[in-house]
This record gives structure tokens, sequence and C-alpha cells, in this order.
């Protein structure tokens, strides 16, 4: 049961980690999301159902998911359009590709057929097969986790950060920020794609409409997360993401259990999310008063001992 | 080293709102040539600089630059040997990053590859640089936390670490305090020397034009109204160089006196 928690929360920290580096990382608001995480478990999932081995699958996924993340990239560069509106473009054109990936079907199931889910507890059979998927999915995640913090180590991953923080700072030294662009919110949704291809195998088919609200929920993950500790390191920023997507499955999980009680329906988590992250955002704004309010209390307290030391001298 | 010909640039073009910014502008810089660039608000100094590292496009004219034709390349082409320092602190480093990785960006110029090549070495490299603007111990401190004195200091330092061929500076120190701006001002001139680098630098700061560099331009109205450098340069006073700006533009002076400070 709350083994379930963690693998849908690890599925879902792929996709964090991938709004991560779009929102966080490269300062690019990237609706894409949207539709990548679809095309990715729709690419997963005909794959497989078409014989393919899982691991091409998911290979396949996460590269359907960079094209869709460059293609967003290059009409925000080339077009001079911002960020949003690129997004929101590939995000709706993914739509009716992912349709067609699914053969013209709404939804395909994943039924008689191997996944990584129906693997994980053949390899590892000490385990039940509940713990068999819960550590092959960490696998997964702490995997691409490894590879992301060495990449953004890197003199390349290095100048991305860069970007996101000072654009002309980048142009200043020989870089092209389109290039940047391109490779990172390409990284971002192959990320978000393998994590569609994952999720389509957890849950057992893949929709074409399982994207809708996806980026407000990686985004609430990331905030929830980001309530945990403060960091600049990428390999502690990657972390928070893992345990933001976690901390925020169990929120929905316990709201679908005992949401009932005050009357709350999965229809509305929708609207809960939203609300979390409108909730976040204001704490966080109320904490960076709070601490300015802080330093002028200790400023004002620090100036009236200095003046009574002074009166003090005097006398 | 720089040869600009026929420059010019109209912003607008066609609307009411029309300006030329730079008309008709020819100019030639020698090899470690310093030339200081004055002139009141509005005379096109800014734009000029725009027009040679490339943020905008030019209207017409020619941009020759080291021997090559730069007038229509790509300005993060152009940065990988035009170093360019803002007036805004802000603008040369990125504030969420430490210093050792803004330092790893600027070490090389150009697209990065995949190779992690910060290393103790290049910490030890980076300190001993650090060591004259005394940051030598803050390399793993985000560039936010640091004043915009210590921010300018360490993009000048990024700035000439890349070895350019020639750096604008535009008006780098005016938005520091005069004990800070007077520490920039002295690592530029060093770092002018010790690299034998070509320099152009806008300063409102008339004394401090006359004192510094080997060459002086005034530009006025989008044009370069005067050209001074050597012997000529070395006999220029305050009082003559305004007397010369009165005479060429034959205007009121009332309002311009006010912008070009004495120092």
């Amino acid at each position: 049961m709350l083994e379930g928690i963690f693998v849908d929360g690890l599925v879902f920290s792929l996709m964090v980690i991938g709004i991560l580096i779009s929102y966080r990382i490269l300062d690019f608001a990237d609706l894409t999301c949207d539709g990548s995480v679809a095309t990715g478990a729709a690419v997963a999932t005909m794959a497989i159902v078409n014989g393919l081995p899982i691991a091409l699958a998911l290979l396949l996924s996460f590269i359907a998911g960079v094209l869709a993340g460059m293609v967003t990239a290059a009409i925000h560069n080339k077009l001079k359009i911002p960020g949003l509106l690129a997004g929101i473009l590939t995000m709706t054109m993914l739509y009716s590709i992912n349709l067609r990936i699914l053969g013209n079907k709404a939804n395909v199931p994943l039924l008689r057929v191997e996944t990584i889910y129906t693997k994980l507890p053949q390899f590892f059979t000490v385990f039940s097969p509940e713990w068999a998927s819960l550590i092959g999915t960490l696998l997964v995640v702490l995997f691409v986790k490894v590879l992301i913090d060495i990449f953004f180590r890197t003199d390349l991953g290095v100048s991305m950060g860069a970007m996101g923080g000072n654009e002309q700072m980048v142009i200043s030294q020989g870089i092209n920020p389109e290039a940047l662009k391109l490779m990172g919110i390409g990284l971002s949704n192959g990320l978000i794609a393998l994590s569609g291809g994952m999720l389509a195998q957890y849950q057992g088919f893949a929709d074409a409409n399982l994207g809708q609200g996806m980026i407000v929920q990686g985004l609430a993950a990331i905030m929830l997360g980001e309530f945990l500790f403060s960091t600049n390191r990428i390999s502690l920023l990657t972390l928070r993401a893992i345990f933001g997507a976690i901390m925020y499955k169990a929120l929905m999980f316990f709201g679908r259990k005992y949401g009932y009680l005050i009357h709350i329906t999965p229809n509305d988590f929708k609207m809960l999310t939203g609300i979390l992250v409108i909730v976040s955002l204001f704490i966080a704004q109320g904490r960076s008063l709070a601490s300015s309010k802080g330093a002028k209390k200790k400023a004002i307290a620090r100036s009236i001992a200095r003046h009574e030391a002074t009166l003090k001298e005097e006398n | 080293m720089l040869d600009i010909t026929n420059m010019t640039k109209v912003f607008y073009p066609g609307t009411v709102n029309e300006k030329m910014a730079i008309d008709d502008v020819s100019l030639h810089v020698n090899k470690e040539d310093v030339v200081c660039v004055v002139g009141s608000n509005g005379s096109g100094k800014s734009t000029l600089f725009n027009l040679v590292s490339g943020t905008y496009p030019l209207t017409s004219g020619k941009i020759i630059f080291d021997g090559t034709d730069v007038t229509n390349s790509a300005e993060y082409k152009r940065a990988m040997t035009i170093g360019r320092i803002f007036q805004d602190p802000t603008k040369g480093t990125a504030a969420n990053m430490s210093i050792e990785d803004n330092m790893i960006t600027a070490a090389t110029k150009g697209m990065k590859g995949l190779r992690i090549s910060l290393n103790n070495e290049k910490r030890e490299m980076f300190r001993r640089l650090l060591e004259p603007i005394g940051l030598q111990d803050r390399l793993k401190d985000n560039v936010g936390l640091l004043s915009g004195g210590q921010r300018q200091a360490l993009t000048l330092l990024m700035t000439v670490m890349s070895k350019p061929k020639m750096v604008l500076l535009d008006e780098h120190t005016a938005a520091l305090d005069p004990r800070n701006a007077q520490i920039v001002m002295d690592l530029t001139e060093r770092y002018i020397k010790e690299y034998k680098l070509t320099a152009l630098m806008v300063t409102h700061n008339m004394q401090f034009a006359i004192d510094f560099g080997t060459r002086l331009i005034m530009m006025d109205e989008g044009n370069i109204i005067l050209d001074v450098s050597g012997e000529e340069k070395s006999k220029l006073t305050v009082n003559k160089l305004v007397r010369l700006f009165k005479s060429l533009r034959n205007k009121t002076f009332d309002s311009d006196q006010g912008l070009l400070t004495k120092g």
C-alpha cells in the first residue's frame, strides 16, 4: 500500500526533475510538459505492444520528449516569442501527434504484455512484488539523478545554469544561448517523457489526456520540496525534487483515502493542486518578509545597544 | 584592429519616433590603442558600443575587426574576441552561481563540452587571480552575495581571463562609489598594460579621459566631432576641451556642462 505511494512518487519525480531543469535552472517557463509526458507514455506503450524491449521503449520515449522540447526551443529562438507561448503551441500540437502515435485511439492498454512492472517482481524474487517495483523504480530514478547531477557539473551544464541566471553573461562568453536552450529544454522534456513512459507501464495504459495539468502538479512538487531545505548545489536540488514528488503523491493519496470525510473527491484534485501552489508561493513570500522583518528588528536592537553604550561612556 | 566605415544606425525607421543615433561614422582603432570616448547623454556612445559588439544590427556601413568582416555576425560570435563590460554590475556575472562556477564559464570562450574542468588546480589558479580583488577565500560563495564593486572587479577579471583582443568598457565604474570605482579603474589600467589590450572606454569624467589612455574621441549627435591622440592629447585640459566643444558645436553649453563632470 505505502510502497505504492513511493513508486508513484518516484515515477513522478523524473518529471519533476525535468520541470526543475526548465523552470528553475534555465528560468524558462515551459508548458510543453503537458504534451510531452503523454508523448512519452504513448511511445513507450506502442513500442512495448509491438514487442520492442522495455529498455528500448523507454529510450524511445526519452528521444521523443527531447524532440518535443527542441521544437518548443526552436519556436522560441527563431520567432522570438516568449517561451510560455512556444510551449503552449507545442503542447497543443502534441495532442494530435499523441493520438496518431496511439493509432487514433484515446487509450491503449498494456494488457498481457511484459512491462517493467511485471518484470521487476520476477527479477527481485526475494522481495514481495510491491517492494520489487519500488526497488527497481528507485534504481532507475537514482541512475537518472546521478547522470543529471554529473551533467550540471560539466562545463556545458554550468553554462546552462549561467544562462538561467544571466543570459547576457553567456553571450559575453561567446556561447550561443539558442543552442543552450535547444539542449536544455530538450533534456528537460526528455526526462518528462521518460517519466510518462514509466507511468504508462505502472498504471497499465497510455492515455492521450494523461498530461492534463501535469505542469502544475510538477510545480507543486518542486515547491513542496523547497520547504525542506535551501541549497544551490545541483545534487541537493535534484534530491529535493525527488522528495517533493513523493510528498505530493503522498498528499494526493491521503486526499483520496480520507478526503471523503470532508466531501473531497478526486475531481477536486486539480483545484487543490492549484491552491497548493498558490499557498506555497504565499508562504515563501511570507518567509522572506519575515526574515527581512527579523533583520530590521536586529538592526534596531543593535543601534539601540550602541546608543546606550555611548550614553554610558559619556557618563 | 577595428575598422568602422560609414556606419549609420537609425532607430524606428519610418515611424514618428525615427532617430538617427549614429550618423555616418568612420573610425579606425589601432592595436593597443586605449581610446576614451566622451560626450553628453544621447550622443551615441552606447549605440556605438552596441553596434561594435553586435547587440543591434547596422542600418548601413561596415565593421571590420582584426581583418574579418563582422558586420553581420552574431553578438555571441563577436564576443569570442571582443570583451565587454557594462555599467550595470549585475550584467557580467550570474548571481545564482558560485564565483568558481562563474570563472570556469569564463575560463574558455565559446560553446562548452561535457568535460568537468573545474578541479583543484583550476581553483588554485582562480584563487591567485582573485587575490588582487580580495575574493580569494570566497570561491564557493554565490556571486549574488558580492557588492557592486566586487562584482564589477570580478567581471573585469573574467573578461581579461578569456584573453580578448579588444575590450569595450561602457562606463563600467559609473555605478560604483568613488573608492570602489578607483579600485576597479586601477585594475583596468593594470590589466590593459599587463595583457596589452586594445580598449574603448566610455566615461563622463573629462579629466580622467584626458589623463587615461592614448586617444580621446568626443561624440555629439551621432558624430565623432573630435579625435585627438599622442602629444596633442597630453596637452589637453578640461577647459580647453570644453572650449573646443563649444567652438565645434556652437551651442549653449549650460545643459551639457552638468553632464560632463570635471572630476
